[in-house]
């Protein structure tokens, strides 16, 4: 055995009470690192891994459990293969069918080093894109696998039946994606997220017909189980009959998804929440980078309070409409085809003229902002100003005939006009910057392991892949990578260290975590206040957004600490959860998410305020250049920021792992 | 706008349920259906009222979760999600009656709630290609006819809503197979397992429950993913050369 398989860094001892307290809100632990990845060449780490993991015997593995929360592309792609491999496997999600999974929303596509237009891609391209993109703020050695299997998870999914776009050859079509050069991107028309997970889904079927996967739909995760310090199992709840159940395996892999709902209106799923690994925390897992949120520049602007979500128009409209706002903020309420070219200001391409309307997310949605901030927004006003800017096509309905515009991005077009009633054939779409993804999560090693052993973590619910921001088209690619080829290789080292002692639903461990569950529900129950379970989520919602969204400065952050603080205060004392918690009751469910988004958001400020940077999606005002970019601080911060849990009354301890690049030289990013 | 709303409210599978009216004064046109449905729950915690369950996720018309009847039509009046459905689609004053999914395969859980898993045991039975993870060849090495490819995705668009079943009067899954049966037919990683796959789904959908196709036509007019109604003569054909081939 290698020296790669040491144990899991544990969670230092609690240091001494007060020792290294900051702000009174947080202290600073001993720092972690991870110590799977082997120490030779980047380009030979994932194989030396892949050799070095113990095998477990074709026979012995039916016999080990492993339960796997979520069916999205990670967790259904995990189910998938490890029912294929021979495992006892047991799948959950809250929704009525796998097929259903947040994943199923993503419209662009999906990144692969396959180099299929000779474009000069490459695996190291991809892997210096990716590093760079997230602003030097991941791990080499995860975003060199990621890179690495890319290529594999495109040829398992035509294999699967999943209909790509093809060109007239019968080939794959590609395109590009904001922020790259190359064309990289595989799609599937506006929904390649839909056909990829339903290849995974229709894999998961499969694998549930023949006896490998036992499926829990409408089932909640909402709570770990440890034994002895390792992940044993979940407690749920039967969503139908309210019944709480006990789970016990020998492995446990969180794919959970993201925490972007914190803010309320976001481009996830009503249902996306952060509880499976917020509970996990709670329990000893570290959660990493927690503030770095990815706002994505095309999403439909807010129309009014009703509104319960944002929709996403794919960025891949970036490769062909131009974005732009009337020079003269008298323009504004003009009808924009009244406008004519010289009194438009393409800002995008004015100020990156190498990348123009390609610039990564974090880039043009802050410029999004700068505009409307200067009263150069169109569109209705929400509040005193208008949050929108055109996206407009005319250049290329000119160019490209009205059939092969609609080809390409008709369904995207009939959806916006869906929402807002105009056609984009004829006026500019209206976009805004929107929540949409979140980069940070668990922390995991680089076999997916968090700090407590047998608990693996995959796709958006771990930190690992995307650093400070993400470049499109790569959240899929890390789920499908994660859930495909990563876990089953090192879940495997784990489970062949076994067996672990058989548990039972009796042990101390186990039956704590069952009452603990039970008393939450009842307390939820029975608080009996005023206010709607929405209407809390909605106000952290707008503390969240107003403070620690698009820009954040200490004193937004500690503003919103004690906001949040209080509102946590008040939801335990005035929430109205109505009904019983032995049928399906939709509060319920809803307000174990909010208690825990509250939790969470606390974590997030906190996050933000320790990073005194700028990086990615975490633009903090204190720290720009003369130009208004943000301004890295590679010598205080490049490392990751990973959190341990405080207790009920305590704070948090802050871990730093330290970020070493020996590939990608730390440079300041430029799009200019 | 002035809604009047009547809705179905059940309490659980095996309580009987009936039609209950709410009247929501303030609705804005910009609303979708479920925000407003929204609306109104905030209203009905106010009074101390259990809010009306009703399933829905993306809340972008791809995840397939919601699905009411309005006024007799799966989804509304519009060709769509109801989640896409916008209340300018309504007129002030309107009254509107909203009911779950109808079909003995989808037994009520709960007010709107249907529990639709016989499709998840559709799938199941052979929706899918037999491919082990890793295996699987370059992905150029089998080119696809741009056309083939074009249709295959047509199908594969299909959000598993069940919409079709809810307006069908037999309450029929075949438009729902006949679109995986049609997808993976149209590709030549689906060919192995053509013969075999039609057999095992239709099997398992009469097991669930469904009714038998009559050609009504019902299921396309309301499918919000627009699956047209060949794809059921296309399951019809493949299951009678399944036939022929001794399945
Ligand atoms: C509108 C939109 C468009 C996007 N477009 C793109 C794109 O073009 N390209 C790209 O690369 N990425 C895109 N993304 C991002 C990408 O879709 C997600 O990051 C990714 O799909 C997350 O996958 P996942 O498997 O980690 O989690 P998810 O798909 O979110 O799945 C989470 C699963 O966990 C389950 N779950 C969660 N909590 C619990 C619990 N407590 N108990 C039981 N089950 C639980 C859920 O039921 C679900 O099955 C987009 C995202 C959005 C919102
Ligand atoms: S065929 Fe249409 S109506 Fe039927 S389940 Fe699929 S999308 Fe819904
Ligand atoms: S909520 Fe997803 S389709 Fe309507």
């Amino acid at each position: 055995m290698s020296d790669t398989l040491t144990e899991a860094p544990q969670a230092p001892e609690a240091p001494t009470q007060n020792a290294g307290v900051v702000h009174g809100l947080y202290r600073e632990g001993e720092p972690i690192a991870d110590t799977k990845a082997p120490k030779v060449d980047i380009k030979d780490r994932w194989t030396t891994r892949q050799f070095e993991a113990a095998l477990v015997n074709p026979a012995n593995r039916r016999k080990l459990t492993v339960i796997v929360v979520g069916t999205g592309l990670a967790g259904g792609a995990a189910c998938a293969t490890l029912g294929e491999a021979g495992y006892h496997v047991k799948s959950f999600c809250y929704q009525d069918s796998p097929r259903r999974a947040h994943s199923i929303a993503a419209q662009g596509g999906i990144n692969a080093a396959k180099n299929y237009k000779e474009d000069g891609d490459s695996v190291y391209r991809l892997f210096y894109d990716t590093v760079k993109g997230g602003d030097f703020r991941s791990r080499e050695s995860n975003v060199y696998r990621l890179a690495e299997v890319s290529a594999n998870i495109i040829d398992q999914c035509v294999a699967q039946g999943v209909p790509f776009a093809r060109e007239y050859g019968g080939l794959l079509d590609n395109r590009s994606f904001g922020g790259v050069q190359v064309s990289r991107t595989f799609y599937a028309r506006g929904q390649t997220g839909q056909q990829l997970l339903i290849g995974a889904y229709q894999a998961l079927e499969r694998q549930i017909a023949a006896g490998t996967v036992q499926m829990y739909t409408r089932h909640e995760m909402l709570e770990l189980v440890l034994v002895d310090g390792r992940a044993r199992g979940i407690i749920a709840r039967d969503l139908v009959t309210g019944e709480v159940e006990t789970h016990l395996a020998d492995a446990v892999v969180l794919a959970s998804g993201g925490y972007g709902n914190v803010f309320f209106l976001s481009t996830n799923a009503m249902n996306s929440n952060v509880t499976a690994t917020w509970r996990a925390h709670r329990k000893g897992a570290m959660f990493s980078n927690p503030c770095y949120t990815q706002i994505h520049p095309t999403c439909i602007p807010v129309s009014g309070d009703h509104q319960s979500k944002l929709t996403l128009m794919s960025e891949s409209l970036r490769n062909d409409g131009r974005i732009w706002v009337p020079k003269r903020r008298e323009d504004c309420e003009k009808d924009p085809r009244d406008i004519p070219e010289e009194d438009r200001d393409y800002y995008l391409e004015r100020i990156y003229p190498s990348f123009g309307n390609l610039v990564p997310r974090d880039i043009a949605s802050r410029q999004a902002k700068n505009v409307c901030d200067e009263g150069r927004g169109v569109g209705p006003k929400v509040g005193d100003f208008a949050r929108g800017v055109y996206l407009d096509f005319s250049d290329a309905l000119a160019r490209m005939s009205t059939e092969a515009v609609a080809e390409k991005y008709g369904n995207l077009f009939d959806m916006y006009q869906r929402i807002t009633g105009e056609s984009p054939y004829e006026v500019p779409m209206r976009i805004y910057p929107a929540v949409h993804y979140t980069m940070g999560g668990l922390w995991v090693d680089y076999d997916l392991q968090s700090n407590i052993p047998g608990l693996f973590v995959a796709g958006e619910a771990n930190f690992s892949d995307h650093g400070a921001n993400r470049l499109g088209a790569s959240a899929l690619m890390q789920g499908l990578a994660d859930g495909y080829f990563v876990l089953p290789n090192t879940i495997r080292d784990y489970l062949a260290h076994g067996p672990y002692p058989k548990v039972e639903e009796t042990h101390d461990e186990v039956v704590a975590a069952r009452t603990a569950v039970e008393e939450r529900v009842q307390k939820l129950l029975s608080v009996n206040g005023e206010r709607s379970v929405d209407s809390f989520h909605k106000e952290l919602g707008h503390i969240m957004w107003e403070y620690c969204g698009m820009e954040r400065s200490e004193e937004g952050l500690l503003k919103a600490i004690d906001l949040i603080r209080s509102l946590k205060d008040e939801f335990w004392r005035n929430v109205r959860v109505l009904g019983s918690g032995a049928t399906l009751n939709q509060s319920l469910e809803k307000a174990g998410r909010v208690a825990d988004f509250l939790e969470l958001g606390e974590l997030m400020c906190i996050d933000a305020l320790h990073r005194r940077e700028s990086c990615g999606g975490h633009f903090r005002t204190e720290s720009q250049t003369e130009d208004g970019e943000a301004l890295r601080d590679d010598q205080e911060f490049a490392y990751v920021a990973a959190w341990e849990w405080g207790g009920e009354d305590g704070i948090p301890t802050l871990h730093k792992e330290d970020l070493v690049f020996d590939y990608v030289h730390l440079k300041q990013r430029s799009y200019k | 706008m002035r809604i009047t709303l009547q809705v179905w409210r059940q309490d659980g599978p095996q309580d009987g349920g009936g039609m209950r009216d709410y009247v929501l004064d303030d609705v804005s046109e910009d609303m979708s259906f479920l925000e407003m449905l929204d609306v109104l729950n905030e209203d009905l915690i106010g009074r101390g009222e259990e809010p009306v369950a009703f399933d829905s996720d993306c809340r972008e018309g791809i995840c397939g979760s919601c699905g009411l009847v309005i006024n007799g039509r799966a989804h509304g009046p519009e060709v769509t999600t109801t989640c896409q459905l916008h209340m300018r689609s309504f007129h002030d004053g309107d009254v509107i009656s909203v009911e779950p999914w109808r079909a003995d395969a989808f037994p009520v859980i709960k007010d709107l709630v249907v529990d639709r898993s016989a499709f998840d045991r559709i799938i199941q039975a052979g929706g899918y290609v037999s491919v082990n993870t890793g295996a699987a060849p370059d992905a150029h090495a089998t080119p696809v006819p741009k056309d083939d490819a074009d249709k295959s995705f047509a199908s594969a668009t299909c959000i598993g809503c069940g919409a079709c079943v809810a307006a069908c009067p037999n309450a029929s899954g075949m438009l729902f197979m006949g679109a995986k049966v049609t997808h993976l037919g149209l590709l030549p990683q689906g060919q192995p397992e053509r013969d075999a796959r039609v057999v095992k789904m239709v099997n398992q959908h009469d097991h669930e429950g469904f009714g038998g196709c009559t050609n009504i036509g019902e299921c396309a007019a309301a499918c919000p993913k627009e699956i047209p109604l060949d794809v059921i003569s296309r399951l019809n054909k493949d299951l009678r050369t399944a036939m022929r081939h001794g399945h």
